[in-house]
């Protein structure tokens, strides 16, 4: 964290003289969710994009990596700091009661949501009882 | 079996590295993990004007309530979380629920004047400072 500082020539010295900090990966924040059909995964990536989000699914783990620029305005000093900027990256073992090909994605104000839909097979079945 | 069946979708490869590196960050800023404060907050300044960075994915700009009250500011909402019946929520990390941040300002600036953008999830607040606190430029005359 760097001093609070009010004079313009020391900023900008700051500024210029600032080390370049070596690039961070970050495990976001994840909420999963059953249903009786699908499991939903929704993860928090603000500061990403649509476009800088990638997914793949190999060896039944879900690789979600995502690339987020340094987002530093122009010519300031930072006065105070509470999180640091990097990609995210983070892994999911899925069972083989999903169906990988159905995957649904959705990027939406910094959120992605994926739909994992249940293989036919693992859906839970209500079975009614018969009366005689 | 029905345990078995819930743990292997929430297995992390990469957890512990991870969250070893996230800890060390943490505690350069005091702050144990699982106390930081939502949203989390970013301060820049320049000689005009102070901006404020906070992470806020899933809310729109008009779920969020911006105040301030001479060198105080306030951050206001609530995140909700979807949730249908006959769910059932295997993890839940995401920040949900009402958050109040409260920051006292580093230098007065002109509220009047504040303007705030939300973009992928990620509020940002730009106050000019206040006329009395702005840096201002002293030429030195050099005399032949």
């Amino acid at each position: 964290m760097k001093g609070n500082c009010n004079d313009s020539t020391c900023c900008e010295t700051t500024a210029t003289a600032r080390p370049v900090e070596a690039p961070r990966t970050f495990r976001p924040n994840v909420d999963v969710v059953e249903y009786a059909d699908k499991f939903v995964l929704t993860a928090d990536l603000p500061g990403a994009t649509h476009e800088s989000i990638e997914l793949n699914f190999e060896g039944g783990v879900l690789a979600l990596k995502a690339s987020v620029t340094p987002r530093t305005p122009g010519n300031t000093n930072q006065v105070y700091r509470e999180y640091a900027v990097g990609d995210y990256q983070r892994q999911f073992r899925l069972g083989d009661d999903v169906n990988p090909e159905a995957i649904g994605a959705e990027f939406a104000n910094g959120v992605l949501t994926l739909t994992v839909p249940k293989r036919e097979a693992a859906q839970a079945r209500r079975i009614e009882v018969q009366a005689r | 079996m029905l345990l078995a069946r819930r743990i292997p979708m929430t297995f992390d490869v990469f957890h512990t590295d991870i969250d070893r590196m996230f800890d060390r960050v943490m505690q350069g800023f005091g702050l144990p993990r699982g106390e930081h404060p939502f949203p989390a907050l970013n301060l820049w300044q320049d000689g005009e004007q102070l901006m404020i960075e906070a992470e806020l994915p899933g809310l729109k700009l008009e779920d969020i309530e911006i105040g301030i009250e001479g060198e105080e500011l306030t951050l206001k909402g609530r995140r909700e979380v979807v949730s249908a019946e006959g769910a059932n929520v295997l993890r839940q990390e995401r920040f949900t629920g009402e958050f109040v941040r409260k920051l006292t300002l580093p230098i007065p600036v002109n509220a009047e004047k504040a303007t705030a953008t939300l973009r992928d999830g990620i509020l940002t607040i730009t106050l000019p400072k206040a006329d009395h606190a702005r840096v201002r430029r002293i030429p030195v005359q050099t005399r032949g």
